[in-house]
């Protein structure tokens, strides 16, 4: 299973705790996921081959698209996996109800068995060539498709939802999109277990991030089904192209985005080239302050946000004659601090499409309850500062009563300096 | 569009009058009404949500799709008056003279598209399973008709209209956004195929997966902007170092990008390349302040030091899933064709095409802006320059191409710095030991 590189960063953050809870959750919830998907194949399989094909071209047509979709799986940001076509083309096949004049009476058993090795045979080249297969994932896919075959085939072969669109397309149309829900459930579900979000912030990020293309699928499908009647199996292929078009698109949205986060990481530690903070230390402190704010239930958008922040908090150092001693700013006067922080801003916010990263990064230097007037700062920037303080006193070390003394250092400020919460999530992440 | 001069007016003017005639003459019988008027409140729908393509005053809508879905279904006349809906759309941008055009186009070219239609031997009305696949044939004919009438009536608004603006390299781009209309004209024929089963719901489900994809398109575009903003912005933080240098990054990047465009890079490489331009001197801040802004000469330690920032540089990019070339190219920017540059020393064809390409932006900049211990050098003199060391310290081809294009397009010099206003900046700098030339 590929989980093992989901989970919170490495170092520091991540103890033995963490990582024992973390793993034991995810081999029952996964494993369960993955029986069931593995039940489902056997029963659909034997059924199939007990009662023989019904209409072998269908099948075989379906099940191509079926293994391409699965061939061209794409990868979304935040480590997400998705086959839309494979999607479409199996709801598709659930849904279908005649090809050209001829009423498609395969049963639900053979849209599961058709679905299951089709999608096998397209992550077969994936296995050849040592990419990593998420088990559960496709276990996923399998058990959203399998709902709307077991609840629309019966109907479909009894011919009890009339031969008009009007009457067929609301029952198709609602249960593709229980399905699509289903499957957005499961892998928050498996998200909740990894990465230790909360549920509704996971279901929030996975319907925030599958709608479009949940949206996408699921017409495709419906597409599909209907055109099968004017123009037979050609639909399954014409109906895919949109589909192909919003995939090579999202793919290549899904590198550039990993481009960026790696180029500001890189770019981020010129300041550690520099000699102005201490090796690993950017580097360090991003992964801390995710790793807190998925405690406290950030969203996804705000956390890649506060990565980026948190990446670049340093970056004001650059407009320093001399570096900072060993680069650790809890050391350095309130004013220095702030002035680091108004550079480091300045800097990103010339970008201008990073706006409330350079706002997080600006006021990452002010206490948590401001003495005189004014706003707290946000929760990104008190995040951060807790992080970097934390990072400046523990360093690289990986001595557990040195991250003791750390969190308790910080505790003491709490109040003024330091946000209560977020130091406390601090400790559960790195007091073993 | 601004004011509009005596011809645009009379331009658009025959344009719209050509669709009203077209609309008012008919003949309208056999048209299904209640079908004109579901595909015109559509078009209405997409006309409304029509976006700019990026900077050329050009939008993109799905249009298209609905005025060819009208050809099939209803015919010439029927696409006319559904092209017509055009005026009813809610969009901000159009004047009213663009809007009046927008409507006159579309509604001619749903026409003509729709007597290329009959002309090559289509049956106006929902296709059945017997139309196929002889109609493929006559609704290709329409779409083509309907993408060459739609771009020959707009290039020639854009032509009266605004005239300056023609700059090389716009047909291929024109290439292309006509074959992906044609890709998105093909969807006309899906819908006008399904209505038999789907009625008026057809539309709705087809245009769904291809707004998606134009969307997943535009997010495509959108984060690909704020990266290369990104980039540039934290270059510019690194140049921070050194007052002298400001904007350095950018100009190298920019003068790379006209070697590799005029010698006809392909646009990956160009786009590389300009990742490589900004990035080229990254490896500067590995260097010790007190080296970078020595007056006098160096030590052999110290010039060593400098001669490491190509190799510090690489450490720092390494990880950021470039091109390999952008990476050699910042490795052996210092290379010198004779062979006496560093860090590996390596001579003519040995150094990597984008190295060979950043040296010359690279000293060129050098020489057009100031430094602390010297004014700016004039572009001819600097052009002069590089001729000079062409074949010793620069490839002479890339010298070539450099020249042509700025003799063409001129350069842009850094103005003069008037006084640092960054906090701490460095003073009075003087790095004579690390200029190219």
């Amino acid at each position: 299973m590929a989980g093992a590189r989901r989970l919170p960063p490495r170092g520091t953050v991540r103890t033995a705790r963490t990582a024992r809870t973390a793993r034991s959750a995810l081999d029952s919830g996964q494993s369960l996921l993955a029986a069931l998907a593995g039940l489902l194949l056997i029963w659909s399989v034997a059924q199939t081959a007990v009662n023989g094909v019904n209409d072998v071209h269908a099948a075989l047509a379906f099940g191509a698209l079926i293994a391409l979709g699965e061939l061209l799986r794409l990868n979304l940001p935040g480590d997400r996996e998705a086959a839309p076509i494979a999607t479409a083309g199996a709801m598709a096949y659930a849904v279908l109800l005649r090809i050209g004049n001829v009423p498609a009476t395969h049963g639900a058993d053979q849209v599961v068995a058709v679905t299951a090795i089709g999608m096998i045979v397209g992550a077969l080249p994936h296995l050849a060539v040592g990419r990593p297969t998420r088990v559960a994932a496709m276990s996923a896919r399998l058990l959203a498709v399998a709902c709307v075959a077991v609840a629309f085939r019966p109907l479909a072969t009894a011919s009890l939802i009339g031969g008009r669109w009007w009457s067929q397309l609301p029952v198709m149309l609602a249960l593709v999109v229980f399905a699509l829900l289903v499957e957005a459930v499961i892998s928050a579900l498996i998200r909740t277990e990894e990465l230790r979000t909360r549920f509704a912030v996971a279901l929030g990020d996975e319907l925030r991030i599958q709608l479009p293309i949940g949206a996408a699928t699921g017409a495709s499908a419906l597409l599909i089904a209907f055109a099968a009647e004017v123009m037979g199996l050609a639909a399954v292929a014409v109906f895919a192209a949109p589909l192909l078009v919003t995939q090579v698109a999202l793919r290549r949205y899904a590198g550039i985005r990993a481009t960026y986060l790696q180029t500001v990481r890189a770019l981020a530690r010129v300041t550690e080239i520099g000699g102005y903070v201490e090796t690993g230390h950017s580097d360090r402190v991003s992964r801390l302050a995710v790793a807190i704010g998925r405690e406290l239930g950030m969203p996804e958008a705000a956390l890649l946000e506060l990565e980026y922040a948190a990446l670049m908090h340093d970056i004001g150092q650059l407009s320093l004659r001399d570096p900072v001693p060993g680069g650790a700013t809890v050391l350095v006067t309130r004013g220095e601090q702030r002035r680091i922080a108004e550079y480091g801003a300045e800097v990103i916010g010339q970008a201008r499409v990073l706006d409330s990263v350079a706002d997080i990064v600006r006021r990452q230097s002010d206490p948590c309850r401001p003495a005189d007037r004014t706003q707290p700062p946000p929760l990104s920037s008190r995040i951060i500062r807790a992080a970097n303080a934390y990072d400046d006193l523990v360093g690289s070390s990986d001595d557990p009563s040195r991250a003791t003394e750390a969190v308790e250092r910080l505790r003491l400020d709490t109040g003024s300096e330091y946000d209560p919460r977020v130091v406390e999530a601090l400790s559960m992440l790195v007091v073993p | 569009m601004g004011k509009l001069s005596r011809i645009a007016l009379l331009y658009i003017g025959a344009v719209v009058a050509a669709a009203i005639v077209v609309v008012a003459v008919g003949p309208f019988d056999g048209l299904d009404w209640s079908e004109v008027g579901v595909l015109g409140l559509l078009l209405v729908a997409c006309e409304s949500s029509a976006t700019y393509l990026n900077g050329r005053g050009l939008a993109w809508s799905a249009n298209s799709i609905v005025s060819l879905a009208a050809v099939v279904l209803c015919g010439p006349v029927g696409a006319a008056l559904v092209g017509s809906c055009t005026l009813l759309g809610i969009r901000r941008g159009p004047s009213p003279a663009q809007r009046l055009f927008n409507t006159g186009m579309y509604t001619l070219s749903a026409y003509l598209a729709g007597r290329a239609f009959l002309l090559f031997g289509g049956h106006v009305g929902a296709p059945g399973p017997s139309s196929f696949p002889g109609i493929i044939g006559s609704f290709a004919a329409a779409a083509v008709v309907h993408v060459v009438v739609n771009f020959t009536l707009v290039r020639a608004a854009f032509r009266l209209t605004n005239a300056a603006d023609d700059s090389h390299g716009r047909l291929g781009l024109d290439f292309k956004l006509w074959l992906t209309d044609l890709g998105y004209g093909a969807f006309g024929l899906l819908i006008a195929a399904l209505w038999s089963v789907l009625g008026p719901f057809t539309p709705v489900l087809v245009l769904i997966p291809v707004f998606v994809a134009r969307w997943a398109v535009a997010q495509f575009a959108e984060q690909q902007r704020s990266y290369e903003a990104t980039v540039s912005a934290l270059c510019q933080a690194v140049e921070t170092k050194d007052f002298y240098t400001r904007g350095h990054s950018e100009r190298v990047s920019r003068g790379s990008v006209m070697i590799a465009t005029e010698i006809g890079m392909r646009l990956e490489r160009v786009a590389a390349i300009r990742y490589a331009g900004m990035l080229h001197d990254v490896g500067k801040l590995g260097v010790p302040t007190s080296v970078l802004q020595k007056r006098s000469s160096l030590t052999d330690d110290e010039y060593a030091a400098i001669q490491l920032h190509p190799m510090r540089g690489i450490d720092i990019v390494r990880e950021i899933g470039f091109l390999d070339e952008a990476l050699a190219g910042i490795m052996h920017h210092h290379e010198r064709i004779d062979g006496r540059g560093y860090p590996m020393g390596l001579a003519g064809d040995e150094i990597p095409e984008f190295a060979r390409v950043l040296s010359v932006a690279d000293a060129f900049d050098a020489m057009t802006s100031d430094r602390s211990y010297r004014g700016a050098r004039p572009v001819p003199e600097a052009v002069a320059e590089l001729r000079k060391w062409s074949g010793k310290q620069f490839d002479p081809a890339f010298v070539h191409a450099f020249v042509t294009a700025i003799e063409r397009d001129g350069w842009d010099a850094p103005d003069a710095p008037d006084a640092p206003d960054v906090p701490d900046t460095p003073g009075a700098p003087g790095r004579a030991t690390t200029e190219s030339v």
